[in-house]
Parts: structure tokens; sequence; C-alpha cells
């Protein structure tokens, strides 16, 4: 529970208000993360938020969280400049089901800053081709200028199908116009043999899942990654409860037949 | 061999479930064109006297919007539909389709079809099924691009 001190050790910013910040663990050993996990990401007497890993899983090493600065919590770590000292929690939660996936089509769908927890899932694939069918990543932003990893996108094509979509764009803009779900209909995969992983506003998964299922995917293949109000990121508190779970102890990362009971529910 | 326009309609999402002679009736008021980067389908004001569906590349939809220039609205790919101005007075587009790519698409003449519907009425409710279809879908992705779901973040 007590957070240990991670240097910043490099900054870039990906968009206006969203940066990908490298930690290196000062004391101890350096974690091993699962794709999907979360760390506790503390600013010294500013406060402490849940952060999704976005660097390479299961490499020891550094740890790789992108952050969007929405808050006092996040502009802060967002502002911390290489040779800051944050305090890390974790890592914690559950993680997608890369194994699971094996064999078969994977579609990514991701939602504004829910590329970030789905980097692991795509770098992975990248690093595991031979074990996977077709990749595609399908993944909307509000405009063009709001699209994380770009460079990494154009990278990412060459082996995965990448196709990104905006809500709003300039006419010069050669991509998609409209939202994520409409690129699965696009997308091509066999349903019977693809898992879903899929990140983003929780209305945006709604009609993502819609669209998955009505191309046939079962709902046990489509995974989701959850957020609720993580406070203490190791099921005491009850914050983060959802229905009988608790997402930062039993998820964040659920399969819809698992989620559909609770998403319906308007007290939840 | 070259394939008969109805062969072709036949593999359209848009044309699903369609029977033979349903689907002569509508390729007999189609033809296909092919449409160069950067060039038009159709501008705003113009007569709206076809639809078009995209068998290869995508078409941007224009609004000019005075003092702000061309607003792109929303990207149409292939095996969508593009135009449903043509179904009712007074048959004007209200926006511009731009080949963001170059495009290859069979047009249909919306005079010849409205006819066609309405000498039979089945095959015309059948036909106004699927625009309802596609207008629904459009009108719920609009929906969500106002809401602006991007930009609903946590404030901490």
């Amino acid at each position: 529970m007590t957070p240990l001190p991670f240097r910043v050790v490099d900054r870039r910013q990906d968009t206006a208000d969203t940066w990908t910040l490298t930690f290196e663990a000062l004391v101890g050993e350096r974690p091993t993360i699962e794709p999907g996990q979360f760390m506790m990401v503390y600013v010294f007497g500013v406060g402490e938020v849940p952060i999704s890993v976005s660097g390479p899983p299961r490499r020891p090493g550094p740890v790789v969280l992108t952050v969007r600065a929405v808050g006092a919590v996040t502009q802060a770590i967002c502002a911390s400049a290489p040779g800051s000292v944050l305090g890390l929690r974790g890592p914690f939660g559950n993680s997608w089901p890369i194994e699971r996936a094996a064999d078969g089509d994977v579609v990514v769908v991701a939602g504004g800053i829910g590329l970030a927890p789905l980097r692991p899932v795509v770098l992975w694939t990248l690093d595991h081709l031979a074990d996977y069918g077709t990749v595609s990543v399908l993944y909307g932003a509000r405009t063009p200028a709001d699209l994380l990893y770009t460079a990494q996108l154009a990278d990412w094509r060459r082996d995965l199908a990448v196709e990104v979509t905006v809500d709003a764009a300039e006419p010069d803009w050669r991509g998609h116009v409209g939202v994520v779900p409409k690129l699965i209909d696009g997308a091509i995969f066999s349903p019977e043999a693809t898992t879903a992983f899929v990140c983003g506003p929780e209305i945006m998964m709604h009609f993502a899942v819609e669209a998955l299922l009505a191309r046939g995917v079962t709902p046990a293949r489509i995974m989701l990654s959850m957020e609720r109000d993580m406070r203490c990121g190791v099921g005491l508190c009850g914050h983060c409860q959802l229905g009988p779970t608790l997402i930062c102890r039993d998820g964040p990362v659920y399969s819809q037949e698992e989620l559909a009971p609770w998403l319906e529910v308007r007290e939840l | 061999m070259q394939r008969s326009l109805d062969e072709v309609l036949s593999e359209l999402p848009f044309f699903d479930g369609l029977d033979r002679e349903a689907l002569e009736l509508i390729a007999g008021c189609g033809r296909n064109v092919a449409v160069a980067e950067g060039e038009y389908l159709f501008r705003s004001g113009a007569d709206a006297d076809s639809f078009y569906v995209l068998r290869h590349g995508s078409v941007a939809l224009d609004l000019f919007v005075p003092a702000r220039g061309s607003m792109l609205i929303e990207t149409i790919d292939e095996g969508e539909v593009i135009g449903w101005s043509w179904l009712f007075p007074p048959y004007l587009w209200h926006f511009d389709a731009r080949a963001v790519t170059p495009v290859r698409a069979t047009a249909f003449d919306g005079a010849c079809l409205r006819a066609k519907c309405d000498a039979d009425p089945a095959f015309g409710y059948d036909l106004m099924g699927r625009f309802a279809q596609v207008l629904i879908d459009r009108l719920q992705a609009t929906r969500l691009r106002l809401l602006d779901i991007y930009g609903l973040g946590r404030s901490r």
C-alpha cells in the first residue's frame, strides 16, 4: 500500500493535453507488468490516481504511462519533468487475455485515451505475429490533433490493419470521419474465432459491443477494460464497486458476458 | 467474363436478401461510374437525381460554411450508400460529395427508381425500409458524435 519512489526519466507530449512518461524505480525490483494492468500514481502533496500502463508488457524495466491532464493530479503528473520523483504502487488488476486470443483474429477497438491501455496488446501482437490471425486496430479520437502515438500508428500499419477515425476534421484529412463502431462493420475478421479488446469511454464501448455482436463475435470473447473511481487499488475501500465486483481487484478487464447484467443498471 | 450489374449488386450489403427480380428492377436504373480523387459525385444545391453505392474508395461529405469554408461532415466508405435527397422534394443535394480516393460506384437514377416504387408498392416498401435503416444508422452515429464522448473525462 505504500508508494515507492520512481524517477521520471523521459516525458513526451502526445497531444495538447496528453503526455507519455517513463519511470525508473529508485528502490526495489523493476516491476513486470501484464498487459492491461494499472499503477496508482501519487504526486506528493497533490493526490493519487490510477493510470493504465501503456508500455510493452512482461518486460522488467521502466514503467511507461500515458496520462491525460484533466484534473489537479493528472496535470501535476504531466508537468513532472525528467528527474522528478513520484510515488508508484502496483501493478494492480488483471490483464488482457492475450494467450486465449492466440490462433484467432484480434480486433483492438480504442477510443481517445483508451488506446493507452491497449497499446501493450498491440505491442505484444507485433512481437508474436505468427501466433495470431489478422490483427486490426480500430481507433477513434475527437480530432486528428487528439490522436495518440501517431508515428507508431504509421509503423503498426506495416503488419496490422489499422483504421483511424475522428469526430471532426479539416477537409485535408484523409482518414475516416465518423464513430469508431462504424469501423467494426468494415473490418476484416472471422467472427467465430475473433477476440475483441475494447477500451474507451463507456458509451463508445456500448456501441462497439453492439457492432461486434452484430458481426457475430461471442460475448465471452469481447473483452472490455472498465474504469470506476479506483482509490486503494487492492479491493479494500470499495469505491470501484460495480455490481458484485471490485474493478481494481477483479478487473479492470472483463468479458461482455460477465459485464452484461451490470452495465444497464442505472444505479451503478 | 463481364458480370451483369444485378450480379454485382447482389454482393453489396445494402441489397442483401433481395430476390433476382428486385435486383433486376434496381439494376435497370443503375450505371457504373468512376470518379477521380478530388472530384465530386455531386455538389450542394444541385439536382438530387440519383444515389450511389460505393464499390471502391471513400467519399467525404462536405458542407460549405460561409466565412469558414468547407467543413468535413462525414466519410462514406466501400459498401455504403450515399444520397437520400432523391427520395423527397425538392430533390436537391444538401452536401458536397468529394472523392477522397479514386472511387468506383454504381449510380442509380432517382426518377427511374421512384417510378418503379410507385408501380410496385411491395418493392417500394422494401427499398424504403433499406433507406430507413441507413438513415437510422447515420442518425445514431451523429447523436453519438454530438455527445463529444472523448471530451468527457474524470477531473482527477
